[in-house]
């Protein structure tokens, strides 16, 4: 059975090209970045470099990319780096009620060590209103922390707007950028961000790696202590080919992101068209353009999450839900909830995330399949009392 | 690629993809309503009874794999049992017949369980022998509606 890949927002195959390129990093030029033989000095050159790649992808310099484990070291860094090196000065941080865990979860430890914290609502499409920073900051802000598009829904927020906001308010203001990076535009000067996480696994590059932009004169502290790496602001020998290949992985989403975009939007809106003719009850989650190209999110009425994204796996078709049974703290998505989503809808989101080999037959395989599983969970739903 | 790790047994799988007596029973003898939306499970467990003796079951679910799975598996095991062994299938009962849950989704067969029970207590009540009834111990997660007298 051919698979049907429709979740690269939870991650994408690693490009062969990128695969190649890190290839000679495991093996021959494996030297330690620190040596000062050539060896060394040749893994030293690749990591500059890869930073010199992603730099150019966000309009950054490449003293400004620093390299880390992931979306989620650079999302933890940048919170936990601004409030470490803030203490004493300023204790007040603003985020949404709409983050991914990296950021929500580190704010909420740091709300546990004396920061206060605001999480700002969203309305039903999934958007922060710039305004509402703007009443929430004050001059013990330190960090306003906002993502550039929402991994659930797909909503792109209003940063650049935000990112005024928090500069005349005097604080800093990072954006999670992992669902962005490689997939649109991301400038950070446009954006106005101090700081900005990507992910190398969400743009066609190896899990395991990522960056936090941080602008010139941005004050962190480290998380990660015990060597003099990345300019001595993340201790640990460097993950050389996972560095190459987000370099490379970022070269190549800059040549390509234009035109795949356009590709994927038409594929987006084909399937999100072509879902809604097919079954009844559905509920459109996200802002229909300001939105991911790639992301289609519905609420499916009646019927529960995981037993559709079983269903689908046994047709050989992966995609994702927001439902609580499908995680393993049985809570269901935060992201959805406030939107201000009624919970039985909550459980029968799915989540379909398009990219480079979605083609139009795996789409067309959606429409197959998908009406079927439905009418037969839902034949079998207690929600749904009268004659389908 | 081997080595696939797999959430479920291949004994849910089966109860999942074909469930058993799916549906409701018309002029069931007793109804057995659990879950609410918020947690994300509903279950219905409906039951005819005859002589003391479960002739049928048909089950309702809104849930997980393992909430169809485990509605699937006890209409089956309480087909053809006196109420009084009905009443003692426990929800370790009904995972062990499953070949095990995982411990995240046992919360599911005890589900099963107080559908199981309820509907029950719900054909004692109807037959006006309300000493037999037995209230079900509230020790997880789902919030128990009784069912309301239609």
């Amino acid at each position: 059975m051919k698979r049907v890949y429709l979740d690269y927002a939870a991650t994408t195959p690693t490009r062969p090209e990128v695969v190649e390129a890190m290839r000679p990093y495991f093996t021959e030029a494996f030297g330690n970045p620190s040596s000062l033989y050539s060896y060394g000095q040749e893994a030293k050159g690749a990591i500059e470099t890869a930073r010199t790649k992603v730099a150019a992808l966000i309009n950054a310099r490449a003293e400004e990319i620093l390299f880390t484990s992931g979306g989620t070291e650079a999302d933890n860094l940048a919170l936990v780096g601004v409030a470490y090196a803030s203490e004493g000065k300023k204790d007040h941080i603003i985020t949404s009620m709409i983050e991914h865990h990296a950021v929500l979860e580190t704010a909420k430890f740091l709300e546990k060590r004396g920061f206060k914290i605001t999480y700002l609502p969203v309305d039903a499409y999934g958007m922060v209103n710039p305004d509402d920073v703007r009443k929430a900051i004050t001059p013990k802000t330190a960090l306003v922390s906002i993502m550039h598009a929402n991994n659930e829904v797909g909503t792109i927020q209003p940063i650049e707007e935000i990112g005024q906001i928090a500069k005349d308010g005097g604080a800093y203001f990072h954006t999670d950028a992992v669902q962005t990076t490689g997939h649109i535009e991301v400038d950070v000067n446009k954006l106005g961000v101090n700081l900005l996480s990507m992910s190398a696994h969400k743009l066609y590059g190896p899990k395991g790696v990522g960056a936090l932009y941080v602008r010139k004169g941005t004050r962190i502290a480290s998380l990660m202590h015990g060597g003099e790496q990345e300019r001595r602001r993340r201790a640990g020998t460097e993950n050389v080919p996972g560095i190459v290949g987000l370099g490379v992985a970022a070269e190549l989403a800059g040549e390509e992101m234009r035109e795949e975009a356009e590709r994927l939007i038409g594929l987006r809106d084909r399937l999100t068209q072509g879902l809604m003719e097919r079954i009844e009850h559905l509920h459109y989650n996200g802002h229909p353009l300001k939105r991911l190209p790639n992301n289609v999110s519905i609420c499916v009425g009646f019927i529960e999450g995981e037993s559709m994204v079983l269903n689908l796996d046994l047709d050989g078709i992966c995609v994702s839900t927001g439902s609580a049974c499908s995680s393993a703290s049985l809570e269901p998505s935060h992201v959805l909830a406030a939107m201000g989503l009624p919970p039985e809808l909550v459980h029968g989101t799915l989540r379909f995330t398009m990219g480079k080999w979605t083609t139009e037959g795996d789409i067309e395989r959606v429409f197959e399949v998908l009406p079927k599983i439905v009418a037969k969970l839902r034949a079998m739903s207690p929600l749904l009392k009268s004659p389908r | 690629m081997s080595d696939v790790w797999r959430l479920y047994s291949t004994k849910v799988m089966e109860h999942f993809k074909d469930p058993r007596n799916v549906g409701e029973i018309e002029n069931a003898d007793g109804v057995g309503h659990v879950g609410n939306p918020v947690c994300g499970d509903i279950m219905e467990l409906y039951i005819k009874v005859d002589k003391g003796i479960i002739t049928d079951a048909k089950f309702k679910t809104f849930g997980c794999g393992a909430a169809i799975a485990t509605s699937s598996m006890v209409t089956e095991m309480v087909k053809g049992k006196t109420l009084d062994e009905a009443l003692k299938i426990t929800n370790a009962a009904v995972a062990e017949a499953l070949d095990g849950l995982p411990s995240v989704k046992m919360h599911c067969s005890v589900l099963a369980e107080d559908a199981l029970k309820l509907a029950i207590n719900d054909y004692y009540k109807r037959q006006g022998m309300v000493s037999k009834v037995v209230v079900p111990e509230a020790e997880h997660d789902h919030h128990i509606h009784d069912e309301e007298e239609n």
